[in-house]
């Protein structure tokens, strides 16, 4: 079973998109650190990179394979969670929280994403 | 013979650590010993200026020829390899290496053959790479080849490198490969190294190209698509006489990856299926040594239309004074790509297994490597169903997820296998397939061993659901437990210091 708290949005891709005043943190859903295993490399863009809606921003590499990570908003990267560059197993001990993976100042909406009674049934659906 | 005494039979008393040759060193120790020069020796200055020499001497083992026999001797014990048991790692190709080949290699007058010998003196060999790339352009329809790449990865780059040429020849700048999502995991880092990029295209639901999605793809900055056929899924691309319609009509080249060329060798061929571009992998179909470093052969084919880009020297025949040459008389070659002519025992070795089996011989390979994996297929069905409905070709892709909901995965049943005897099959790989189990038996496998592997299989499906913590710990047989996976990919150590 995996956990999909309520408060953040959800891409089909299983990234995790939360509004957090004028910015948008971004990170890997549960399942989606799940399916990888153990996460042994987060590779992040720099702040003021430009990113897009449903194209690769990043990677997450664990010891089964390396996957793209899809930005869920467009915008500009304000900022990349260090810690978790430095500490990949950030993302499998708390995807929702200190495993975060970046902060994007958007310049679309979160329109187009699940809620999480829509990202669960997916889940329950795959 | 039980687990246990199989273990014992490789004499490793549990729990014995294995010290390093370095650690094994005692200083002074000899494996040699040579008798008094008899002869004025020049002082080393005259040989080799002081600047030029080091300051301290490397420090090497000091061991005598014993702790060094024995060292290794034990070392190759602790390894699994085809001469043991069966390997039946897919995508892989681990098939009995057959000893004729190697009495081949080691006749003295390949052996001990120099590389810088004139043409005139390595007739022989010269005729041997010339009649081995005749019966290599036989088995995949094309028009020339090259020995010289090492490896299948590097048939790629070469590949890609002469699909570059021609484009640049037509002058039309195209940067971008296609590449299906059930492909080999080594194509994009190709795609990447030569300069292009990678775009993946998806599988349909019968794991095939989905032709619309390619279709989509297409366009004139499309340079070519990496295929291999059967794909990773261990399932024929039905279509592909369509994909190279598709793929010639925007003017991009199609490239044959031919990892799975052990399924269709002998039965068809890359080149009658459109195919510009095909490298093999001597070390998998054509039975050379593979895994623990071979090393490998990865000959690159093109039609006629590429053959002039082929990497020089390329070996012709001399009709009028009827004799092998090197040709380097070649303007539009990409140039060379390995030093001398590629691996040449290598190349020995797979002429042996070709002329040991000929034609028909060859199409029996192909026909017994399906059979036998069609047939385990079905022996695990029920446990390990696979991804994708109906016959596959020389190997399947199962996967271990129903057995997720008893807390064990793939890895698990990978790791238990070896408990059992058996080398494991690929695991995760191709992506597409959840806890992908990838299951290539080969064709020198028996019934008697394939009914085994199965048994194996089977059993550790219902120690999943009566004992999964078996499964969690294995292996336990093995003198190097399971390692923490995560933590060595986290904090690499790979160069041992002495204290």
């Amino acid at each position: 079973m995996s956990e999909v708290p309520d408060d953040r949005q959800y891409s089909k891709e299983h990234e995790w998109a939360k509004e957090d005043g004028s910015r948008i943190l971004v990170g890997i859903t549960h399942f989606a650190q799940d399916q990888l295993g153990d996460v042994v490399f987060v590779g992040l863009p720099d702040a003021g990179t430009e990113v897009e809606a449903g194209k690769p921003l990043g990677e997450v590499e664990s010891t089964k394979s390396v996957s793209d990570i899809y930005s869920p908003v467009s915008g500009k990267v304000g900022e990349k969670n260090a810690a978790v560059e430095a500490t990949p197993e950030l993302v499998n001990r708390d995807p929702y929280g200190d495993g975060w993976l970046v902060s994007i100042e958007p310049s679309g909406s979160l329109e187009g994403l699940m809620d999480s009674a829509a990202y669960q049934k997916l889940l329950d659906e795959s | 013979m039980s687990t246990l005494e199989r273990s014992a039979g490789t004499r490793i008393p549990e729990g014995e650590t294995f010290p390093l040759i370095f650690e094994r060193s005692r200083e002074g120790r000899r494996a040699w010993s040579l008798p008094e020069v008899g002869v004025d020796a020049p002082s080393l200055d005259e040989l080799i200026p002081a600047d030029q020499r080091r300051a301290a001497p490397p420090r090497l083992p000091e061991v005598s020829e014993l702790d060094l026999v024995r060292h290794y001797t034990r070392l190759s014990q602790r390894n699994w390899a085809i001469d043991v048991g069966a390997y039946p790692l897919g995508s892989c190709t681990m098939k009995y290496n057959p000893k004729v080949a190697e009495d081949a290699a080691a006749m003295p007058g390949f052996s001990r053959l120099h590389p810088m010998a004139d043409d005139d003196l390595a007739q022989g060999a010269l005729e041997l790479l010339g009649t081995l790339e005749k019966a290599l352009c036989n088995a995949t329809g094309m028009a020339r080849l090259t020995l010289q790449p090492a490896a299948g990865a590097q048939g790629e780059l070469t590949g890609l490198l002469i699909m570059r040429a021609h484009h640049k020849k037509q002058k039309s700048e195209r940067r971008r490969v296609i590449i299906p999502d059930s492909a080999h995991g080594t194509n994009p880092a190709s795609v990447s190294l030569a300069g292009w990029k990678a775009e993946e295209v998806r599988s349909d639901d019968r794991g095939l190209v989905d032709l619309e999605a390619l279709e989509k793809a297409l366009d004139d900055d499309v340079a070519g698509i990496m295929l291999t056929n059967p794909n990773t899924l261990g399932l024929f691309e039905r279509d592909i006489v369509e994909i190279g319609r598709m793929v010639h009509e925007i003017g991009g080249l199609l490239y044959y990856d031919g990892a799975n060329f052990n399924s269709i060798v002998g039965l068809c061929r890359p080149g009658d299926m459109g195919f510009d571009i095909v490298h093999m992998n001597l070390h998998k179909t054509f039975a050379t040594p593979h895994g623990g470093g071979g090393p490998g052969s990865g000959p690159l084919a093109v039609s006629d239309r590429l053959e002039k880009f082929l990497p020089k020297p390329v070996l012709s025949w001399d009709e009028g004074a009827e004799r092998w040459f090197w040709d380097d008389d070649r303007p539009d070659s990409i140039g060379r790509i390995h030093s001398f002519f590629g691996n040449f025992g290598i190349n020995v070795r797979a002429y042996t297994y070709l002329r040991s089996l000929g034609p028909e011989g060859l199409k029996s390979v192909a026909e017994h490597a399906v059979l036998n994996a069609n047939y385990l297929r079905v022996l695990i069905s029920e446990a390990f169903p696979t991804a994708y409905p109906g016959t596959c070709m020389h190997e399947f892709v199962a996967t271990a997820k129903p057995l997720k909901k008893f807390g064990v995965k793939g890895m698990d049943v990978a790791k238990r296998l070896i408990d059992l005897g058996y080398h494991p099959p690929t695991v995760y790989f191709p992506l597409v397939v959840e806890e992908a189990l990838m299951v290539e038996p080969t064709e020198t496998e028996s019934k008697e061993t394939i009914d085994g592997l199965a048994a194996a299989l089977n059993q550790i499906a219902h120690e999943a659901e009566t004992d999964p913590d078996l499964l969690h710990n294995a292996p336990v047989t093995t003198p190097s437990r399971r390692p923490n996976e995560a933590e060595a990919a986290r904090h690499l150590k790979v160069r041992w210091t002495p204290e």
